[in-house]
């Protein structure tokens, strides 16, 4: 009996120590949206490099950013800039921060497949997430009531979204907000006035996705892969890492890799645009 | 059973080496009535502390400044504005006021124009907007120096120039000794937005919304909904499986039903987002599934398991002679039951009935996935709705530790507490009076 115990003891402890010294194993933490890209470009990276280990957890841009100042993560993963009073928090702690853009990611707006309306300006946009304009016949669709659907405020892809399309202003009160990506395009599939917006990736055939002008109604431009990297389509935004430039050198080589050609193909087949 | 066998082992040795094994025994019988009181009065303490630090962390909200921590807004100081509300500033910086038209320091708002007398205004002059980030692209990055030394003053020269303007600004940065610029006082956070407000807005700037009226609504209509749904349904199926049901269909339903209780509560939310809320849009052909219709209905489901198992025990708990006593005096079945069975199972059936309405009102994911989560004041079941519940685990992931949005999301954690203790002491209350009368 006492020797078991004993010996689960020493065990306990050579585990303890393991992790403890472990100097290899580093942390990644932040956006939703980054989650799918970061977890890939993990798993290529130890393949490739067995003795290092990469985590990756999810939370949101500003949870990335905080842990990142309590310092229990290594690298936060945005889906936004930093802003700038995180910036100056992490000043008072005596960090400062390096930025890094690894891909980036088109946002696309969709509607019912069965929708007759494919274009629209980003001030119609504007109108109808704010609760201006309320039924599709008021941009040349079919008389039916609209229905936006909009992400949580906790989400990256909410506050990108404001800033672009709806120019800061306040999305409409009461507008429909789903907790993921996942649910906005199985709301919006099944909703016939519906609309909404959603990353590149998460496009598939049961919703149509607007082809949008940001000239006042010159040029529509379709969501595309093709379309982003050309800079034709306007709602883009950058998907970054940030780190402590103390720990540079634990980082270096992760990242490294993600900008090289190997990680830049897997940006592309996860459905993001390369740099 | 071990612990018996324990004992005995210990009067058989007292017989060699009595005056230790007494003193032992008494020992472990002291320790255990000790660890007894403390695991009781830990678990009390508990739930104390999580009160407290729950009412602590949230009425913080009420010494929150209604603009954001560490940031201000400043006029022209030709403007004569003195004072803006919370709901004024988003009004403002949504778009949707768009001139100055001062009176008497204060704003009027568009709705109270008719029947003002436009010659006591000033000439109304347009509103400019102007956010801290857009100075970095009026000037460039060298002209604000090194650590931005030089940033108060150009933030200075662009209010100066605007007549107009209006400017969100970080504290810090304030052109405080420019007598062209006029900084508006900074209110708190008042009570009467927060439980008066319309609108739960919590991440606009510069002035966040706070309005939980909406949320309140939404949660009490959810809930009631179930629970009218539930309990005639899981009463109903209680009496069934206590009195009607035969042993061997007791015995398939009783553990079918306590099987739902175990299904996760995100599989009933996809349920419900898949199979529901489309139903609902094509039955009662509206625009939208996602209702508090069908969140009402996923909760009924839920609760029903409690419901129905709590019910069905307390009432198959009236003694056999009650029963036979009833029948005895010539009263029918269904007289036995409602007479005899029900008012003596009343005090289990209130139990039922508080853990369903618990389970209803507290219910998150299911709910956050049905109800389309819009902050409207519900009209009709069949519109979108936002519960307290699913706002709070929608939004404290991002809500910045110790700001005005993560304290409104503890208050609103207080609120439900609050609901949930004011109908568990009613529930008590009432099934007290039914078996005293």
């Amino acid at each position: 009996m006492r020797t078991q115990i004993l010996k689960a003891t020493i065990l306990a402890v050579m585990i303890l120590a393991a992790s403890v010294f472990e100097i290899q194993a580093q942390k990644i933490k932040g956006s939703d949206t980054m989650l799918p890209l970061s977890q890939k470009e993990a798993e290529a990276f130890m393949k490739k490099n067995p003795s290092k280990t990469v985590t990756v957890t999810g939370g949101g841009s500003g949870v990335g950013i905080s842990a990142l100042m309590e310092g229990t993560t290594d690298l936060a993963q945005l889906s936004r800039k930093i802003k700038f009073d995180e910036k100056k928090k992490l000043q008072e702690k005596g960090k400062t921060v390096k930025e890094v853009t690894v891909a980036y990611d088109a946002l696309a707006v969709i509607v019912h497949p069965t929708n007759k309306v494919t274009n629209l300006t980003r001030e119609q946009l504007e109108g109808i997430f704010t609760g201006k304009i309320k039924n599709w016949k008021e941009v040349g669709g079919a008389d039916m009531a609209i229905v936006p659907y909009s992400r949580e405020t906790s989400s990256g892809t909410y506050e990108f979204f404001k800033e672009s399309v709806l120019n800061k202003k306040n999305y409409m009160p009461g507008i429909m907000s789903m907790p993921a990506t996942g649910a906005i395009v199985q709301s919006i599939s099944q909703t016939k006035g519906a609309i909404g917006y959603v990353g590149l990736a998460y496009l598939n055939k049961s919703v149509k996705a607007i082809h949008v002008s940001y000239d006042g109604g010159k040029t529509f431009v379709q969501p595309s892969i093709a379309n982003a990297k050309n800079e034709t389509y306007p709602i883009v935004r950058p998907l970054y890492y940030y780190y402590d430039t103390k720990s540079e050198a634990k980082v270096k080589a992760f990242i490294d890799f993600v900008l090289s050609a190997e990680g830049q193909k897997i940006v592309s087949e996860i459905g993001f645009i390369g740099k | 059973m071990k612990l018996s066998s324990k004992n005995y082992n210990h009067k058989k040795k007292s017989n060699k080496h009595s005056p230790f094994s007494i003193f032992h025994s008494q020992l472990t019988e002291r320790l255990a009535r000790i660890a007894l009181t403390l695991s009781g009065g830990i678990t009390s303490l508990a739930i104390l502390l999580i009160v407290i630090f729950l009412f602590k962390e949230g009425f913080g909200l009420f010494k929150s400044p209604a603009v954001e921590k560490g940031y201000a807004l400043c006029v022209n100081a030709s403007n004569n504005i003195e004072q803006l509300t919370s709901f004024q500033i988003k009004e403002i910086f949504d778009g949707e006021i768009t001139q100055w038209k001062v009176e008497n320091g204060e704003l009027r708002m568009e709705n109270e124009e008719d029947n003002s007398q436009f010659s006591t205004l000033n000439s109304p002059f347009l509103i400019e907007l102007f956010h801290f980030e857009d100075i970095f692209s009026l000037y460039d990055e060298e002209e604000f120096g090194e650590n931005y030394e030089l940033l108060p003053e150009k933030l200075g020269e662009v209010i100066t120039q605007n007549q107009g303007i209006i400017a969100y600004i970080p504290e810090e940065y304030l052109p405080t000794e420019n007598p062209n610029v006029k900084i508006l006082p900074s209110e708190n956070i008042s009570i009467s937005d927060f439980f008066g407000g319309k609108e739960w807005l919590p991440t606009s700037t510069p002035s966040a919304q706070f309005g939980i009226l909406p949320l309140i609504a939404g949660t009490l209509l959810v809930s009631i909904f179930a629970i009218l749904i539930a309990l005639p349904l899981g009463l109903g199926v209680a009496i069934y499986l206590s009195e009607l049901a035969s042993e061997r269909i007791r015995k398939i339903m009783k553990p079918t039903i306590e099987l739902l209780a175990g299904i996760p509560s995100v599989v009933y939310g996809f349920f419900g987002l898949v199979v529901i809320v489309p139903l609902i849009q094509k039955i009662f052909d509206i625009p939208v599934g996602e209702t508090a219709f069908a969140g009402s209905l996923i909760l009924a489901i839920m609760a029903l398991p409690t419901i129905i198992t709590v019910a069905e025990d307390s009432m198959r708990n009236t003694p056999r002679s009650m029963r036979e006593a009833s029948l005895a005096l010539a009263a029918t079945k269904w007289q036995t039951v409602y007479k005899v069975v029900i008012p003596y199972a009343a005090s289990g059936i209130s139990t039922a009935v508080v853990l369903g309405i618990g389970r209803a009102i507290g219910e998150t994911m299911a709910v956050l996935m049905v109800t389309g989560n819009a902050a409207v004041i519900p009209h009709s079941l069949f519109q979108p709705v936002r519960t307290i519940p699913a706002t709070i685990a929608a939004e404290l992931g991002e809500a910045p530790a110790g700001g005005a949005h993560y304290q409104s999301l503890f208050l609103l954690g207080c609120i439900l507490f609050l609901i949930t203790m004011i109908i568990s002491v009613t529930a008590e209350i009432l099934s007290k009076r039914r078996v005293e009368s």
